[in-house]
């Protein structure tokens, strides 16, 4: 973008200048002040011990990092954060393309089957949450009903992660799905139509066009899904109760931040929790554009 | 050649088969949700795999009784007005901005909006204490602006709007431009107007985002007159959640405005999603 420079402005080109910097300025202002002053202001008071009233007293460098990284309950949640990415990411976008490629195939019935998938989108994660927390419930719940197993779907250690894995995906598809769509609607006919003179069965077709034209769309669904999953909070914090035992093996880093900043109201400590979680997801955005650069099959 | 239209149809066949089991997938929680809050508590946590219906009549009063005792009248009107109110402010912030970002040229514009792309890649848990702390000092704790704060001004959303504005063809601005209209009056006769597709996306993504957002309101609003759906439900399951057929009458009422709105809607919200391809 070129920009005319402040001194050789002619009378228009100021005027013009004027009305662009009135226009950004409530959108510049409301950005500084909400969201550049407390990015600098959360990494100020990482340096600060909060006293019991939740306020920031002393200045003590980096005790506070010292603390959350020299806690277990730190690398458990950053662990759980990234076990619950790659449960709820891979199955959610596997998922999602096998639906979208045949409702795009124009079948009778498409658009009931796409609102049914969309429907989750569209509850709020605390309600969805609620009725998953009563389907999996151990005694009354609806799953080991019908099963006739005695799981404890929420508060196994080593099911729980699981099971809330499956509620982030069974919420997610939907979404993975519409987009997935809108990116297959753009590859253009003629590449199936020689495919299909060449005689290629669906599956090839979808191997060896769907798949390499479709990665632009795929590459964009994983990172921003990642990235959401990467800061998951509203499942766990609705299905995990403060008193379940499966809690430290399933809560997110997020949910460890809101813990200390807001549950034992320790903003000193919260803000250093925080500042790890955005330290690895800094990591891995640039992984993922290590990962575009080689992948993704752009026209 | 037969061979070939049976492969086909046997194809169809199975693409049927995964769709409608993966329908009953999607299916089962809502219709066991509404179900449940039908029933007597004494049904619901009845362990007969059969016992899919209330066998005592439809217990529709259960709805009846959390309207009442959890105010949900008050919880729609604090979540109704929070996301009209942040709709309206995140349109109008967004389509000036994305306007002067997209059409015009001015010193500063190339710093202004790589301070736009920043803020887009920065997760937003970073924001959350001192946007408490400056809500806690302007008083605003249980309030509808606490509620409303951290959503005055959206990145994103200027960034959606300036790639609208951007793909508007020149010679209509510069038609009005001859005429003599102003920068303010192109901009509101003739450029805003088209950018209508765009500014329902935006609207749509703020309203499910506020709708849908649990961490903010149970900051910002603890009382549970001032607080929204989301956090309000949270507060439920706190207390009572042994009463099933309670907790799933609750979660009925909050989620059914929304999908009777989605689906009247349903284009809209699906190329909203589609276009706007924000991260809900």
């Amino acid at each position: 973008m070129n920009e005319p420079s402040l001194k050789k402005m002619t009378a228009a080109e100021k005027t013009e200048a004027k009305w662009a910097w009135a226009f950004i300025a409530p959108t510049m202002i409301g950005l500084i002040i909400l969201n550049f002053y407390p990015a600098i202001n959360t990494v100020w008071q990482s340096f600060f011990k909060s006293d019991p009233f939740g306020r920031s007293g002393k200045f003590v460098w980096f005790e506070n990092y010292q603390k959350v990284l020299s806690a277990s309950e730190t690398w458990q949640s950053l662990l759980n954060t990234i076990k619950y990415a790659l449960i709820e990411v891979i199955p959610g976008v596997v998922i999602a393309l096998v639906l979208a490629v045949f409702l795009n195939k124009k079948l009778k019935g498409t658009s009931v089957f796409r609102t049914i998938f969309f429907l989750p989108m569209v509850c709020a994660p605390a309600a969805v949450a609620m009725v998953w927390k009563w389907l999996y419930n151990q005694q009354f719940g609806l799953l080991n009903n019908i099963f006739h197993t005695n799981i404890a779907w929420i508060s196994d250690p080593k099911i729980a992660w699981i099971s809330i894995g499956v509620i982030g995906v069974w919420s997610v598809i939907g979404y993975n799905m519409v987009l997935f769509i809108s990116g297959l609607q753009e590859i253009p006919g003629d590449y199936y139509e020689a495919a299909e003179i060449d005689g290629a069965t669906g599956i090839r077709q979808f191997f060896h066009i769907t798949v390499p034209l479709l990665s632009p769309t795929t590459f964009f669904i994983v990172q921003t899904r990642l990235i959401g999953a990467l800061t998951v909070f509203d499942l766990m914090f609705m299905v995990m109760d403060k008193t379940n035992v499966a809690l430290k093996s399933v809560q997110s880093l997020v949910y460890l931040f809101y813990t200390y900043a807001f549950t034992q109201n320790n903003k000193g400590l919260g803000a250093a929790v925080v500042l790890v979680l955005v330290a690895f997801i800094m990591v891995v955005t640039v992984i993922m554009q290590k990962l575009e650069k080689k992948f993704v099959f752009y026209n | 050649m037969e061979s070939a239209r049976a492969q086909a149809r046997l194809n169809k066949i199975i693409m049927y088969v995964i769709l409608v089991i993966m329908a009953f997938i999607m299916i089962v929680p809502f219709a066991w949700m509404i179900l449940t809050a039908l029933k007597t508590n004494q049904e619901a946590i009845s362990v007969d795999p059969f016992y899919i219906f209330p066998a005592h009549g439809w217990h529709w009063e259960n709805f009846a009784e959390v309207w009442e005792s959890y105010n949900f009248l008050i919880l729609y009107k604090n979540t109704l007005l929070m996301i009209f109110l942040r709709v309206v402010f995140a349109c109008l912030t967004a389509t000036m901005a994305g306007y002067a970002f997209g059409r015009l040229r001015f010193p500063g514009k190339n710093f202004f909006f790589s301070l736009i792309l920043i803020q887009m890649m920065i997760p937003s848990q970073i924001f959350i204490i001192p946007q408490y702390v400056m809500v806690s000092k302007l008083g605003w704790l249980n309030t509808t602006m606490g509620l409303v704060f951290p959503g005055l001004v959206t990145a994103f959303g200027t960034y959606l709007l300036k790639t609208g504005y951007q793909g508007l063809p020149k010679d209509l601005e510069e038609a009005a431009a001859i005429d003599g209209c102003n920068i303010g009056q192109r901009f509101l006769n003739i450029m805003m107007p088209l950018t209508r597709s765009s500014m329902v996306s935006l609207g749509i993504f703020t309203a499910l985002f506020a709708f849908k957002d649990l961490m903010w309101p149970m900051i910002v609003c603890t009382n549970s007159q001032t607080t929204t759906l989301s956090a309000g439900l949270a507060k439920m399951q706190g207390q009572y959640g042994n009463n099933y057929p309670t907790m799933m009458a609750s979660a009925v009422l909050a989620v059914v405005p929304m999908i009777v709105i989605y689906i009247i809607f349903q284009k809209q919200f699906v190329e909203g999603i589609a276009t706007s391809g924000g991260k809900l």
